[in-house]
């Protein structure tokens, strides 16, 4: 690999890490995982001036139980997501999705942080995030800040995270007990989505009494199905009903069409994959 | 007198892991990028973004005041000294190949190529140098579509008047393979008589990349007395010769090294332009140079392969009789030739006529150059192509007949009896046996049990369609007779060399011609000295891919390494044992006719005396008791020229899985019995299988080099460019039968692209046959899921 030439510093702190943004100005370029940054640099589609690698942020890696939430260091590895004894228990989802995220070496190298701040409308994350209302710790220089997930996606590769701000923790609700799957689409096994369909329900007595949908890769941000969402509600958890629920699919999306798939295509895929999600939520 | 010994089977067929896989696995081994030589320059190329355009001016101005930076050239530079890049097997004696330059001078053709070379003290700086160059080009109009550029499209060689290059015919009739009528002749008359079907077909064989795993990298040293090259090539002595002869260089002043070579698959069977320039700038620098590629790079400009339009018509009786077969190529070369590409379709027009007994035949293939990269060898070239042209169009015949794909080859594929047979194609088949192979391969499928599930499938409307999908191939190893190639206009023979050392110790030195980059020959060739010597494995060194080291070698390509590089070893160990059993009847004082050879040891017939070749080798050494009028070497030499070409076959049956609501097209099962003839390491055999396997497959599902209508590559990086990976593939149910090979004395038939070309055909029509009976006709590969989606709503007329 050799990218163009950039300065580099890792800081020991979140404060520092700010404060080397600000002074590396708007050329400069934050490092988590690198699986988004590296790429770039290699095929020199960015050329920063300044990398600040938050690798030296040991307190971002930390996953625990805070209140009725689980808090993710946005520097937590894949891997170590995935791996989370409390992660698989309050929000399985995550932890489903995060197991089909590329390879075995990118799960560990990369970040939940990174992969959610990097903001791919493909990536595996951000519609689990979006579906189950997590939160985002961004932290500046005027201290930290709290985004709820519908605001965080912006655009394509844009999220609420401003210039000179670093995102530091990801804190996701309980959804102990829910039923979940992500179902993933995709040209390869390790490709990224053409579309996938991020899922969790509550049943009580047969009946869904509370649903979370997510798609990936069906417009410029994740997108939150809550047309689909609405008319589960209420529903039994039959093929029949769901299927009918999942005709709701692709409102509010806005479908790319590119060489692996065009947009209608892709809404046909989000309609079949919403309903298989579903079921198998469902169990 | 035994002068030749009889194997003593201990060695030969047994599955021992590589001895070459430690180093190669963990890469503590020398590739050429990791050489690195006192006062050694870097270079980086800058290369045309866009696919046809006039160079107007070339600014080097801001790259050369670049610290670090020694020099930077522009095509007009260095175009006095760069020849061009050779062509090695033009096929057609009357017509010349464009001239091919390693730079672009005023004018560029495809979107890689060359137009400035940096030349800096680090690697860093010479790609932070190739932005700084400013180039200045007059666009003109792209041609990309084969069948646009044989139309009035502008002409990309001005000197030749058209896009076409020339047109290659074969006719089974005028070839004298067959005796009439012929093909045309045939068809014509299918087409009247009632009694008769013809059936005509259109396929694509998509571009592919040959996507090797260590990218290309040269290094050039011109210090010494002969200027040494090291390459990451499959074909170090044929890059040797043709640089002297491109260059004007003087063969023995030049040097060419092969270290570990990380794969090829045919695309580094090549005299690039990266090789010539490299050896240009160091010449002119007096110092050693590297230049080591991007993956990026090596995707775009290393070169490409298949890229065919097939028009395949087939003429039968109504009871499935084969009467004739009709192959028309349209062949995209790229921009430019390079070392075999116009004879890749061409190699393919000899086993069209497969494993079936077509009394007529006709192959024509038409050369057309695009704005693109040069296409040439890759795995298989141009018998996967001319494998899917046969084996789909037998499919469609069956479809058409409504019979059974298998029954239906079955009366028309040369019977075991048969052998040996000479195809509507010229070619010989030594030895073969279809049945026994299919037999295996459906047993093993459960061929009855999966038709009936499909039946069910089809009955109860399941979303999940199966289909099964058939191949039946045959194909041509061990490239070549010499004659052969010579007849076909080929620069080169065929033959291969090698050379046994006996060291006084008693181990072995084997020298061979055949490069390995991947494949095995040092444990391979291990196997068949200590079989034929008796000497213990561990005792046999191989030595290759260095033209000081290893002489003499046509190196690797074509599944040759074996049937000819194999036999030149088994020649050259038989002259070993023929000396060495005259020096131990002199040790014996026993007569020459009374010496038995086996299990390394010679001995007098009917008694307890005896030698063992390392006392023999020792006594050798010494000379010092020695018989008279015998030189005192135990080394010997062999070249073998193969008089004919190997035919492995096999049966390749593929269940394939079509969710049809998604299109998502997935491998249930796979089997495959192939016939590769003796086994010298069914491990060897067994990884080369599987990797064809999964190049035959991506190509059916999941390769495809796409450009816009720029002429840009669009895909050229492993993120879209969809390599499969052992996570998009079954486990493969592999077997074998043994139908040794009459054509050298080990037997063998080579294996290094049987399933490559195997395999793709097999796909496509299990895919066909999922889903055939929703009307659809058609899916073009790779068959990806949205294309066999948009296939069966097409057929169902849009409905959802």
């Amino acid at each position: 690999m050799i990218p163009a030439k950039f300065d580099y510093v890792r800081p020991s702190t979140v404060e520092e890490a700010v404060s080397a943004l600000q002074q590396g100005g708007e050329d400069a370029k934050v490092l988590a995982g690198g699986q988004s940054l590296l790429p770039v640099l290699r095929l020199r589609l960015a050329a920063p001036s300044l990398v600040v690698d938050l690798g030296g942020l040991a307190e971002l890696r930390q996953i625990g139980e805070d209140g009725d939430m689980i808090a993710i260091g946005a520097m937590a590895a894949h891997h170590d997501v995935m791996r989370n004894e409390l992660v698989q228990r309050h929000v399985a989802l995550l932890g489903q999705a995060t197991e089909t995220v590329a390879d075995r070496q990118v799960r560990h190298r990369g970040t939940l942080g990174g992969a959610l701040a990097h903001a791919d409308p493909a990536g595996d994350l951000g519609p689990v995030a979006l579906a189950l209302d997590a939160e985002f710790v961004i932290a500046g220089s005027g201290g930290s800040r709290t985004v709820p997930a519908s605001e965080f996606f912006v655009d394509y590769f844009t999220t609420a995270i401003g210039e000179n701000e670093i995102l530091t923790q990801v804190r996701f609700p309980k959804y102990t007990g829910w039923g979940s799957h992500y179902e993933k689409f995709n040209r390869t096994a390790q490709a990224w989505s053409m579309v996938a369909v991020a899922a969790a329900l509550k049943i009580d007595g047969g009946t869904i009494s509370e649903a979370r949908v997510g798609l990936a890769n069906m417009s410029s941000t994740p997108v939150r199905a809550t047309g689909v969402e609405q008319a589960l509600v209420g529903q039994a958890a039959t093929a029949d009903a769901v299927r009918a629920a999942a005709e709701h699919a692709t409102e509010g999306t806005d479908a790319p069409s590119d060489a692996d798939a065009a947009a209608d295509y892709r809404e046909h895929l989000a309609r079949v994959l919403t309903g298989r999600a579903v079921l198998a939520a469902a169990g | 007198m035994t002068t030749t010994a009889e194997p003593t089977a201990r060695e030969l067929g047994r599955a021992r892991i590589r001895k070459e896989d430690a180093r190669l696995i963990t890469g503590r081994t020398r590739w050429t990028d990791n050489i690195t030589l006192n006062g050694m320059l870097h270079i980086a190329m800058v290369r045309s973004p866009v696919a046809h355009a006039r160079i107007t001016g070339i600014n080097v101005d801001a790259a050369k005041q670049l610290t670090g930076v020694v020099a930077v050239y522009s095509g007009t530079d260095l175009d006095a000294e760069q020849s061009a890049i050779p062509c090695a097997w033009p096929i057609n004696a009357e017509a010349t190949p464009p001239r091919h330059v390693s730079i672009a001078v005023d004018t560029v053709r495809f979107a890689g190529e060359i137009v400035a070379v940096v030349v800096a003290r680090d690697a860093a700086t010479a790609k932070d140098a190739t932005e700084l160059v400013e180039v200045d080009y007059d666009d003109l109009p792209p041609v990309l579509d084969m069948e646009e550029a044989l139309g009035d499209a502008t002409v990309i060689h001005p000197d030749f008047g058209s896009n076409k290059w020339v047109t290659f015919p074969f006719d089974s009739v005028a070839a004298g393979a067959t005796t009439g009528p012929t093909a045309d002749e045939a068809i014509a008359a299918a087409e009247a008589d009632p009694d008769s079907i013809v059936v005509k077909r259109r396929w694509r064989q998509q571009r592919l990349i040959p996507a090797f795993m260590e990218p290309r990298s040269v290094v050039v040293d011109p210090t010494g007395e002969q200027l040494t090259m090291w390459s990451s090539t499959q074909v170090p002595h044929v890059l040797r010769t043709m640089l002297g002869v491109s260059l004007g260089l003087p063969e023995h002043k030049l040097r060419v090294i092969a270290p570990d070579v990380g794969g090829g698959f045919g695309g580094k069977l090549q005299v690039t332009p990266e090789e010539i320039l490299s050896t240009l700038v160091a010449r002119r620098m007096a110092k050693p140079v590297k230049w080591t590629e991007t993956r990026s790079e090596s995707m775009l400009s290393g070169h490409h392969g298949r890229d065919q339009i097939q028009d395949v018509t087939v003429a039968a009786k109504r009871d499935g009789t084969v009467t004739a077969l009709k192959i028309e190529l349209t062949a995209d070369m790229g921009a430019y030739f390079g070392l075999f590409t116009p004879a890749v379709p061409v190699f393919g027009a000899f086993i069209g006529p497969a494993i079936y007994k077509f009394p007529s035949y006709a192959f024509v293939c038409t050369d057309v150059f695009t704005n693109k990269t040069p296409t040439d060898a890759y795995r298989g070239a141009g018998r996967p192509e001319a494998t899917f042209a046969v084996e789909r169009i037998m499919e469609e015949l069956a479809t058409e007949l409504g019979r059974d794909p298998l029954e239906l080859r079955e009366q028309n594929w040369i019977k075991n009896t048969e052998f040996p047979f000479t195809n509507a194609g010229g070619l010989t088949y030594d030895s073969g046996n279809y049945e026994a192979a299919t037999e295996k391969a459906t047993a093993l499928f459960d061929y009855a049990g999966l038709r009936r599930e499909q039946e069910e499938r089809r009955r109860s409307n399941d979303p999940v369609q199966l289909g099964i999908g058939v191949s039946v191939f045959t194909e041509m190893c061990g490239l070549a007779p010499s004659r052969l190639l010579g007849a076909l206009g080929a620069g080169a023979g065929g033959w291969e060399h090698a050379a046994i050392r006996m060291l006084p110790t008693g181990k072995v030195e084997v020298v061979t011609g055949s490069s390995a980059h991947g494949q095995g020959h040092e444990t391979a060739w291990s196997q068949i000295v200590a079989d034929r010597l008796g000497v213990p494995f561990e005792d046999v060194e191989v030595l290759h891919g260095d033209t000081q080291v290893s002489p003499k070698g046509m190196d690797t390509y074509g599944s040759r390494s074996l049937p000819v590089g194999g036999t030149a070893v088994v020649k050259c160990a038989d002259r070993v044992i023929e000396k060495a059993t005259k020096v131990a009847a002199h040790l014996l004082e026993a007569a020459e006719g009374d010496i038995e050879f086996q299990a390394g040891r010679f001995s007098v017939k009917g008694t307890d005396k005896g030698v063992s070749i390392q006392e023999v080798v020792f006594a050798t050494f010494l000379s010092h008791n020695f018989p008279e009028g015998i030189e005192p070497s135990l080394d010997s030499e062999y070249t073998f020229d193969p008089e004919n070409f190997s035919f492995p076959h096999g049966t390749h049956l593929a269940a394939m899985e079509v969710d049809t609501e998604t299109g998502r097209v997935s491998i249930r099962k796979y089997v495959c019995v192939d016939d590769v003839g003796s086994v010298v390491n069914p491990l060897i055999v067994e990884g080369q299988v599987h990797g064809g396997l999964a190049q035959g497959i991506a190509q059916a599902l999941f390769e495809e080099a796409n450009y816009d209508e720029q002429g840009t590559l669009v895909n050229g990086t492993f993120v879209d460019y969809t390599l499969p990976s052992a996570a998009d593939l079954p486990s493969f149910t592999t077997d074998r039968t043994e139908t040794p090979a009459t054509s050298n004395p080990l037997g063998v038939k080579g294996v290094g692209e049987a399933g490559t070309i195997a395999s793709t055909p097999a796909i496509v029509n299990g895919v066909l046959d999922a889903i055939r009976h929703l009307g659809v006709k058609q899916v073009e590969m790779p068959c990806t899921a949205q294309r066999v989606w948009r296939a069966i709503q097409d057929a169902q007329g849009g409905a959802k």
